[in-house]
């Protein structure tokens, strides 16, 4: 439903132009003094490539309901070590789609096809002699929808050490858990009933408990999917703070609907499209000078 | 009129006083503005008047139906012949019954005299007046309601609330039936077992360890002691029970796990009402499968490595039962597993688990309450179950936990019981109703439990 209110949108939006411009044959605009990439125009603009990349996508397309609907449209992009690359894109664009693709969640989706080639640190993660269950812990995941589960907040957090022998005693766990939970910036809200249901929390706090249980398990690469979109400004700066951080070490992508966000968080920017990538740089220039329309359009606030 | 012609106008009736109390509703702001004027919609004005037409009139009807026989048959009695009217109690009866007989139409043995043909006529006389009476009463009523009614419409009636009210009061009263049906079950259950504790004490009942209802008829004869320690009983369902769990829980639960997270949808959508199937064979059918199939191979293969199983074995019975009780487990199982949302698995895979580890640690776990209420389910039917324990486990109450020997249950022993010719004051068939009594607890215990449970889970999630 999504998509086709934004497809119609678009095709608006491309029927004015095309009203507006005497020659459609021409492909480049010119706004203002910089020369834009008009909006028809749906090849990558920017350099999809880094050097030595952590992860690196090739030609990825992915299908739902067994082919019937394409999400995803031939999208190419590189994800460089300690990187922290942002996603941003209107609403039904393919960013959790593509998200999944990385750790392979997907799998989990019945009739969700994914094609093209992905592959971490040079190894296709799609080949068939590559076992998703290490793949996900070496790449966690903070869903959308918090999803803590039934269980007490200690056993939320302690769950991923123990099914990965990260930790050997009582002890280990109990410091495990206070040290995911603080720089998840949970800890001093949660820690006289850690004995209670993870679900018992506010939307926010489940939140960051799957953010604390996510960092739990020490992955490589972490995808969060909006993270902060239940948070208010005080535990977005916190988290803020974590992801800067964790980006000594790790590599992570970020979905993400606010713009301050990805600006203040991110090396680079990719800007999602109808299932395509329209655009990817580095962040400083998507904000301040995007190369393709359809980004100016949706960071000036006229689109999505 | 007859009562049902009589229904049927009522029914008319009503239908008339909607239309007149919409009609009315319509008339009396046509004056004002329009229907919007009306503190409700017209059709409850309707409905209202429709409502006071017919429960009132219903209500009459239905008392009146309901004692006319036995007032018209009094008033009857009194005036017979005195030689008549002064025989003991169950000639009077039956005399009373040859008459209702001679007006219905159906052939009275005997011969009638002239006194009972004068008292049958009276009574069809009387009947037709009681029926005329009947008629006017309820049609008066039914009028007079609308009319009434169609007076009060005005705009600032308060039709909706009224009817709402009245809709309230019906929804109330269907459910508090059901309650009411069984606190009576229970109670002339109790009723019986106290009498049956009056002449057995209850201490000898709750913890005598020998059951063998009899009642000497003359003192002197042999097995004249009777025994009614319902200990063995109890044991014997409590071991065909656990054996019929032991077979229906683990196979229930790895068909549901397998069902609701490995199979494909094709599969799943095949095999789902396949096993279902096992829960709409009558009970019947398994008890002589359990007795002519199960049972002599259990004993023939006691016997080839040198065991002594009688051919009626709990073993059996259990075995047989436990296949019968599967599709509970499972199919409860695989909808309270299918009800866990996906998101807590994708969870669990996000953090690397493998299939295994998130079933056992994250979907069984969030869906065990749930899992919990559908076996205490198959408990209650395990417990309640008799066909096949009658037709595989034998009827002698042997205390004893071992498997290969003739036990019996409770709901055996209660049918056992009540077949046959017994005076309903007997200890034996009294013992009956105390076994039912202790029985019912128990399951009611059972099913307390399963739904706090399953409240419980409603809880877990979200
Ligand atoms: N499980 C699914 N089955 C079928 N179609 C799906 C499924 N998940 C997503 N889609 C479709 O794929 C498209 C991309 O969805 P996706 O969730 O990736 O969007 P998004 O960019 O994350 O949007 P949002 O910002 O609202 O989260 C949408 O049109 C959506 O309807
Ligand atoms: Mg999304």
């Amino acid at each position: 439903m999504q998509m086709t209110a934004a497809e119609q949108t678009a095709e608006q939006a491309e029927a004015d132009m095309k009203q507006e411009e005497a020659t459609p044959e021409e492909t480049v605009k010119k706004s203002g003094k910089r020369k834009l990439v008009a909006r028809e125009e749906r090849a990558t603009v920017g350099e999809m490539a880094v050097e030595n990349p952590r992860m690196s996508c090739r030609n990825v397309d992915v299908y739902y309901n067994f082919g019937e609907k394409k999400a995803i449209n031939n999208i190419s992009l590189d994800i460089g070590r300690n990187e922290v690359i942002a996603m941003i894109g209107p609403s039904g664009c393919g960013k959790s789609t593509f998200l999944r693709c990385l750790n392979r969640m997907n799998d989990t989706i019945e009739g969700c096809q994914v094609k093209g080639e992905i592959s971490m640190d040079g190894k296709n993660i799609y080949d068939k002699d590559v076992d998703v269950v290490p793949l996900r812990a070496q790449v966690g995941m903070v869903f959308q929808k918090p999803n803590p589960f039934p269980k007490s907040i200690y056993e939320n957090i302690a769950y991923g050490p123990k099914i990965h022998g990260l930790v050997q005693n009582r002890d280990e766990t109990d410091e495990l858990v206070e040290n995911s939970l603080k720089r998840a910036g949970l800890w001093n809200e949660v820690k006289d009933r850690l004995d209670q249901p993870g679900t018992g929390l506010s939307g926010g706090q489940q939140q960051r408990l799957c953010i604390a249980r996510t960092i739990a398990v020490n992955p490589e690469i972490i995808l969060m999917d909006e993270p902060c979109s239940a948070l208010d400004p005080i535990a977005t700066a916190i988290i803020e703070d974590l992801i800067d951080e964790l980006k000594q070490e790790y590599t992570i992508a970020i979905v993400t609907h606010s713009m301050q966000q990805a600006s203040r968080v991110s090396q680079r920017t990719a800007y999602f499209h109808l299932g395509d990538l329209i655009e990817i740089g580095p962040t400083d220039q998507i904000f301040l000078n995007p190369l393709h329309q359809l980004t100016e359009d949706y960071i000036t606030g006229r689109f999505g | 009129m007859s009562p049902t012609q009589l229904l049927l106008t009522l029914l008319l009736l009503t239908a008339g006083g909607f239309y007149i109390g919409r009609r009315q509703a319509f008339a009396v702001s046509s004056t004002k503005g329009g229907p919007k004027v009306l503190h409700s919609r017209p059709t409850y004005y309707g409905s209202l008047t429709a409502l006071w037409c017919a429960v009132p009139a219903l209500i009459v009807f239905s008392f009146w139906l309901a004692f006319e026989s036995s007032v018209i048959t009094d008033i009857m009695i009194a005036a017979l012949p005195e030689d008549i009217r002064t025989l003991p109690a169950d000639r009077l009866n039956l005399i009373v019954n040859d008459i209702r007989n001679l007006v219905s139409g159906n052939i009275v043995g005997g011969k009638i005299s002239p006194a009972i043909q004068a008292a049958a006529d009276h009574y069809r006389s009387m009947k037709a007046t009681s029926h005329a009476a009947l008629s006017v009463l309820v049609v008066a009523l039914a009028i007079v309601a609308i009319l009434g009614i169609r007076k009060v419409i005005s705009p600032a009636l308060r039709a909706r609330n009224h009817v709402e009210n009245v809709i309230k009061v019906l929804l109330i009263a269907c459910s508090t039936l059901a309650i009411f049906t069984t606190i009576g079950i229970v109670l002339s259950v109790l009723y019986e077992a106290i009498r049956f504790f009056q002449i057995i004490p209850i201490s000898e009942f709750l913890l005598g360890l020998e059951w063998s209802p009899q009642m000497a008829i003359r003192a002197d004869q042999v097995g004249s002691s009777g025994a009614f320690g319902a200990i063995p009983v109890f044991l014997g369902t409590m071991l065909i029970s656990a054996i019929a769990m032991c077979v229906a829980v683990p196979i229930g639960l790895m068909s549901a796990i397998y069902l609701s997270e490995y199979a494909n949808k094709k599969f799943r959508s095949v095999a789902k009402p396949l096993l279902e199937i096992l829960a709409g064979i009558p009970t019947v059918v398994y008890g002589f499968f359990a007795a002519l199939i199960v049972a002599p191979f259990i004993r023939n293969m006691g016997a080839n490595v040198g065991m002594d199983v009688s051919s009626e074995s709990a073993l059996a019975a259990g075995l047989v039962m436990g296949i019968m009780i599967i599709p509970f487990v499972s199919s409860l199982s695989d909808d309270v597993i299918n009800a866990v949302p996906q998101s807590l698995r994708d969870g669990a895979y996000g953090l690397g688990s493998t299939q295994s580890e998130t079933i056992t640690k994250v979907v069984i776990p969030a869906a065990l309450p749930g899992i919990v209420g559908g076996v205490l389910l198959a408990v209650s039917r395990a417990i309640g179950e008799t066909m096949i324990v009658v037709m595989a486990a034998g009827l002698s109450a042997n205390l004893t936990l071992n498997p290969l020997k003739t036990v019996t249950t409770v709901t055996v022993q209660i049918v056992t019981l009540l077949v046959g010719d017994q005076e309903f004051d007997s200890p034996k068939t009294l013992a009956a109703f105390a076994l039912g009594l202790l029985l019912f607890i128990i399951t009611l215990i059972l099913n307390v439990i399963a739904l706090v449970v399953v409240r419980k889970y409603r809880e877990q999630y979200e």
